[in-house]
């Protein structure tokens, strides 16, 4: 399956043999397994398996939770509180798919910025970001339906704010919001298609990341210095690599096993701690909550969202030019959505030929800003939209966009890159010397 | 033989454009159900008019009732709320059309065409903000009279209405829109 040249699986015994010539499952499971895989990969390399986990995690919690929710208006909140008091372990269970959602965005998140940096998704790669993002948005689809289901007052009044945001479309928006909500407003049909949708989006995700797998499996893994791993010939190829099982496997296990100590100590310790307390307050039509706030893991699109009202210029030109079609609300949607559509551009965007951040003086400065700027609008997205908080907002959302549309098409013309590593071997002795164990070593025999 | 020899049409060309047209409206017609199922069903849509008695609401008071799955604000204002929204000149309001249901469609947003009454002491509106949908508070916001009375303002993205229900300020870009409602008898009002 992969470019890289190595050695493919060869069934030995009579069954092996059978088996293979009617159905090579074997054979795909170890060149899975045995994909050669840079050997430089530093620790943002994990979050794969992070997210991975995660996956897992949330569906097979998941899963049980649905053998005692009860997706109706009447009922729904009532089945949460049973989870947590009346269920064998339902509380754990619960704290345990809640905060999974919050490991979930802060792997992805890590994931993205890894790519972002280390120009992942540039030739040949970029399918398989265009699939993250896919997979991305699929995340924020299943974790904002499955924050209604619980039907708390912030459920409610996330679920009220966010389909109308499809009601801010010239035209059909009314008929679109009508037809997602089933109603004229959030209730019972909005509650029980949010849970099938809820249900389904995860094995949907899941076939994605196959696809996103066997398309980085094709071009091989990027690295800390962005140099390919060499094909000329599988000698060569081995001095750049190293099987992924099981060097890969173990140090991504021994991450997880890391992550997973922070994790357990939130669930077990903090449970609540990124929830909000209005959501333990059964949802009520009838009364907003002071301060609607969405997960934490939403308000930098929430940030943004807010940041273009009427009195911004570009607002002000977009509604002119377009006779009015777009107004402050709609362009407040078209900049949220149009934020993550950038990002899933950025192959297109980044003109510069060298792929990792590390060799690029200029870009470094502009993409750790670019981070920063990501946790300012996370703060300010969950700060009221009053005094200096809607200027700092606009700034970062203008930061988001100029990142993507000017600093990223310049950059490429104007910066002039630090000198790269012919090899990743060379990278690979000059971070470790002479005096690594692994020097000299046979490099692919897996460990017995 | 070839296809290219006959430029106009083969009884070929006639079969294969003619299956994929009945293949293509045969999958139209079986996912339309699986789309319409999600629009509202036949007892969301019967619940489309009911009555309120609004003998029990005081001057300068509010009630909210729920109507259509939305709230609804009736209230009875002052006089000094009155007087504060017919002095406003429509030249000044980010929304100039009345958005009122018993109305036309282009009338202006005078306080007189957004009152139920003709002395403007019942105001009816939806008590849904026009940005995204949020409740707005009663008695709130900068366009409130002194001490509180009157305006709206609405918490999650900082949208006021003055006591009138009229955008003044933030995010939302229409006024609160008044629904269809008549006086049935002296305390009893239909809505919808």
């Amino acid at each position: 399956m992969s470019g890289i040249p190595h050695d493919h699986y060869e069934p030995s015994s009579n069954g092996e043999k059978w088996l293979h010539s009617r159905l090579p499952i074997v054979g795909l499971m170890y060149d899975t397994l045995m994909i050669p895989t840079p050997k430089n990969l530093n620790w943002m390399w994990i979050w794969g398996i992070v997210l991975a986990f995660c996956l897992a995690l949330q569906i097979i919690t998941g899963i049980v939770l649905v053998m005692h929710y009860t997706p109706h208006v009447d009922l729904a909140f009532a089945s949460v509180e049973h989870i947590m008091r009346n269920v064998n372990g339902g509380a754990m269970l619960r704290y345990l798919h809640m905060n999974g959602a919050s490991l979930f965005f802060v792997a992805v998140y890590a994931h993205i910025f890894r790519g972002l940096y280390y120009g992942s998704y540039k030739a040949p790669r970029e399918i398989t970001w265009i699939i993250g993002m896919l997979i991305y948005l699929l995340m924020m689809g299943t974790a904002f339906m499955g924050y209604v289901l619980p039907w708390g007052q912030m459920s409610f009044w996330g679920a009220t704010v966010i389909t109308g945001l499809f009601g801010a479309i010239p035209f059909i928006g009314e008929s679109i919001q009508t037809w997602l909500l089933g109603g004229p407003a959030v209730d019972n049909a909005t509650l029980n298609r949010f849970f099938s949708l809820h249900y389904l989006l995860p094995f949907v995700i899941a076939g994605l990341v196959i696809v996103h797998i066997w398309a980085f499996h094709t071009t091989g893994n990027n690295n800390p210095t962005g140099v390919e791993v060499r094909r000329t010939s599988k000698a060569d190829a081995e001095k750049d690599t190293l099987p992924f099982w099981p060097y890969f496997v173990i140090k991504d296990l021994f991450a997880l096993v890391v992550i997973l100590a922070v994790f357990f100590a939130v669930v077990g310790f903090m449970p609540n701690y990124l929830g909000h307390p209005d959501n333990y307050i059964e949802a009520n039509p009838l009364v907003t909550p002071a301060h609607i706030v969405p997960e934490w893991y939403f308000l930098p699109f929430y940030a943004i969202l807010r940041a273009f009202d009427g009195d911004v210029w570009v607002v002000i030109a977009a509604n002119f030019l377009t006779g009015g079609i777009v107004d402050a609300k709609f362009f407040g949607v078209l900049a949220m959505f149009g934020a993550i559509v950038v990002m899933a551009l950025v192959p297109w965007l980044d003109t510069s030929s060298v792929r990792s951040g590390r060799y690029r003086p200029m870009f470094k400065w502009w993409f750790w800003l670019f981070v920063v700027n990501f946790f300012v609008l996370m703060w300010v997205g969950a700060m009221p939209a009053e005094g200096i908080y809607p200027y700092i907002a606009l700034i970062g959302s203008t930061y988001w966009f100029a990142y993507f549309l000017v600093i990223l098409p310049l950059l490429g013309v104007l910066e002039k890159p630090l000198p790269q590593p012919d090899t990743i071997e060379d990278d690979f002795k000059a971070h470790y010397g002479k005096s690594s164990t692994k020097e000299g070593a046979p490099a692919a025999t897996p460990a017995e | 033989m070839s296809n290219a020899e006959h430029h106009e049409g083969t009884r070929r060309d006639f079969l294969y454009y003619a299956t994929a047209g009945a293949g293509a409206v045969a999958t139209g017609a079986a996912v339309w159900p699986l789309v319409n199922q999600m629009n509202p069903s036949a007892d969301v849509l019967a619940l489309s008019s009911i009555r309120v008695d609004v003998s029990g609401v005081a001057e300068g008071s509010q009630i909210t009732v729920k109507w259509l799955g939305k709230p609804v604000f009736i209230r009875r204002r002052t006089p000094s709320e009155i007087e504060d929204a017919r002095s406003v000149d429509v030249s000044d309001l980010v929304d100039q059309v009345a958005r009122n249901a018993n109305l036309d469609g282009s009338a202006e947003a005078t306080d007189e065409n957004r009152a139920m009454d003709e002395s403007g002491e019942w105001l009816v509106q939806m008590g849904v903000c026009t940005h995204l949908g949020c409740v707005p508070l009663g008695n709130a916001g900068d366009f409130a009279l002194d001490g509180g009375v009157g305006g709206w303002f609405c918490p999650c993205h900082g949208s006021h209405y003055d006591t009138s229900g009229r955008i003044r300020k933030g995010p939302a870009p229409e006024n609160l829109p008044v629904p269809p409602a008549e006086f049935v008898d002296e305390t009893t009002i239909l809505l919808g």
